[in-house]
């Protein structure tokens, strides 16, 4: 394998996407127009929708009024409650998106309702207590629906008729503590994806388009070798994701979008996505394979990039569950999940579902890239 | 080593029914300028492209200077050259960027690119355009830096498809004034072609291909004189019962 052929058709096709309009718009400009427009439009916006959410429950007090409490939020049809043994195992549930809230009954919540009954009408003899409230940042409804209705189901418990719904039990939100997430910062991690699934299009156009004008046929009758050509694209694709990606981080961040990580949590994700360019890549590969001519490819790319947009990025969170379930078979879901579980859940790479994903991601990304390439090379002998 | 730069022995190529070329056997010489003339599909494409190690043939064997162009299909790469008919040429790219892509491609060093690259500009006369894009390049400059393209690594055998076509006619003799330089040179050429004055000028010794099968051989003044004609396209006219312009 010749490092000069491999470096001479690599920075031909940087070119390539350097000056042809096409391609910049598709890979740089689009994903950077879009984002700002995103951005601008709901950097301080939220917007909710009605689904099950799934709460876990620690009940540290172990009371005939825990227990009464618990039961009225089973009762709340939006909520599915499960019961958690310690705090620990709640936490990590919620941070890897297993549940929408963690619920934390203190010890003194049975003594604290006892109280108030004892002298509803004096609040000096209340035993003050606190039902901690912790939430899944990484989903922007659950942090704006279930505070009011946990609020609600304790306002039951005592008593609803006080005018200003006096009560010694304080319900504190732990997202209160963190700045305001917007509904922009909900949707960032699925940016990152939906701007990548578009190298499937530029890919399949690349690949169709020197295949129609003959330079596929020119390079095959050079010595350059099937897998020096392969490498060379591959490559070459990879730096464009890579400037890609250093851009969309750039536009969100600029734009506000903070989320409270290390350099390590960075550079995780930042690979996550490079390696789903790469994916995306195969994809490409295997349209070029299919469509006869660009145009045909630039219509059977959709194929591929319809549901990875409309499942796995930030489009798929306003979806109905059964989608979610579909979402799970392409590649977009895991990332859009790895990255929201790093930013947003405050998941850490070595916690399972992160791994689990960049796994799902990394194998599905070998495969597919495997499948591109052996299929494009059967058809087409580059 | 031998002596033949192209050995063709028996070479069958079928398309599902279409037989495209049939039991073809065929020598070029060393330093030849050989025209391989034929209406269209008459298998004149097939032949060069199994030669190039692009198609395989379906039966028979192709050599260059003795290489099987199947067996050792990177050696033979690396001997020859080829103008395809298509004006493949990246159009987001320089002429001279085109160039030295494909200079890199036969990994030639910086310095023989530069010298090869600028010889070649200047003799297809794009000298005063290698730096634009060559997507704003006239048919007949893309024509032309296609030729340059197949010569950039200097190749000892070149296949040259239709190079002249859609060309002036200014830039057409300047095209076979390179040829012949070229040949005189020492490399083998073999040049399909649908204009019989430029195969008559330019070529040592021809050979007519129609419906697969190789019908006539011989240099053209061979060929005029047995056929009883005034000129190589009446050979043709005669041989194949065809105008091969009508084809064109």
């Amino acid at each position: 394998m010749k490092t000069q052929r491999i470096f001479a058709l690599t920075k031909k096709e940087l070119k390539k996407t350097v000056r042809e309009p096409a391609a910049l718009f598709m890979i740089f400009l689009f994903p950077v127009v879009f984002v700002l427009a995103f951005g601008l439009s709901f950097g301080g916006v939220g917007g909710g929708q009605t689904v099950t959410y799934q709460v876990g429950i620690v009940d540290l007090s172990n009371s005939q009024w825990s227990e009464t409490f618990t039961d009225s939020l089973s009762n709340v049809t939006m909520l599915k409650v499960t019961a958690y043994g310690d705090n620990q195992t709640v936490q990590t549930d919620l941070s890897q998106g297993k549940i929408q809230a963690a619920i934390i009954v203190p010890e003194s919540f049975s003594e604290s309702i006892t109280s108030y009954y004892a002298a509803p009408e004096d609040s000096s003899k209340w035993v003050n207590a606190t039902v901690a409230l912790y939430l899944d940042k990484g989903s922007m409804v659950a942090t704006q629906a279930i505070p009011p209705i946990i609020q609600q189901v304790l306002n039951g418990i005592t008593d609803q008729n006080q005018p200003a719904h006096q009560s010694p039990i304080q319900l504190q939100t732990a997202s209160l503590e963190v700045k305001q997430v917007s509904a922009f910062d909900y949707f960032a991690p699925g940016m990152f994806t939906f701007a990548s699934v578009f190298m499937i299009m530029i890919v399949a156009q690349s690949f169709t388009g020197d295949r129609e004008n003959g330079m596929m046929k020119r390079i095959r009758i050079s010595p350059t070798t099937p897998t020096e050509f392969m490498a060379s694209q591959v490559t070459s694709y990879l730096i464009i994701a890579l400037i890609q990606c250093a851009i969309m981080f750039g536009m969100v961040y600029a734009l506000g979008f903070r989320p409270n990580i290390g350099l390590p949590d960075y550079a995780f994700a930042f690979i996550l996505v490079l390696v789903f360019s790469l994916s995306n890549v195969g994809f490409g590969l295997i349209t070029a394979s299919i469509a006869k001519t660009s145009g045909a490819a630039t219509g059977l790319s959709f194929l591929f990039l319809l549901p990875q947009m409309f499942l796995g990025t930030f489009v798929g969170a306003s979806l109905s569950g059964a989608a979610e379930v579909a979402g799970k078979a392409v590649p977009s879901y895991y990332v859009t999940n790895a990255l929201t579980s790093l930013f947003l859940r405050g998941a850490a790479i070595t916690s399972p579902t992160v791994l689990i994903d960049f796994a799902v991601v990394l194998g599905s990304c070998i495969g597919i890239l495997a499948v591109g390439i052996v299929i494009y090379a059967k058809y087409y002998k580059v | 080593m031998s002596e033949q730069a192209i050995t063709i022995k028996n070479l069958t190529k079928k398309y599902e029914d279409k037989l495209a070329l049939d039991n073809l056997t065929l020598q070029v010489n060393r330093g030849e300028l050989f025209g391989l003339l034929g209406p269209n599909g008459a298998g004149k494409t097939t032949a060069i492209s199994i030669m190039c190690g692009l198609i395989k043939p379906t039966s028979g064997t192709a050599q260059i200077k003795g290489y099987d162009t199947q067996k050792d299909a990177q050696k033979v790469k690396e001997l020859i050259g080829v103008c395809i008919q298509e004006t493949a040429i990246y159009p987001y790219l320089t002429g001279k960027e085109n160039l030295e892509l494909f200079g890199n491609l036969y990994c030639l060093n910086k310095k023989t690119i530069k010298e090869r690259s600028t010889m070649l500009l200047s003799k297809m006369g794009l000298t005063e355009d290698a730096k634009r894009l060559t997507a704003k390049y006239s048919g007949g400059m893309k024509r032309r830096l296609s030729l340059a393209l197949a010569l950039i690594h200097d190749p000892e055998i070149a296949f040259l498809d239709e190079p002249t076509v859609a060309m002036d006619p200014q830039s057409r003799h300047a095209v076979w004034d390179f040829i012949k330089e070229q040949n005189t040179k020492g490399k083998t050429i073999i040049l399909t072609t649908h204009y019989m004055e430029e195969a008559e000028q330019l070529c040592n010794r021809v050979g007519i291909i129609d419906h697969g099968k190789l019908i006539a051989l011989g240099t053209p003044k061979e060929l005029i004189a047995k056929n009883h004609v005034k000129n190589l396209e009446e050979v043709f006219i005669q041989l194949t019962g065809r105008n091969m312009r009508e084809e064109v």
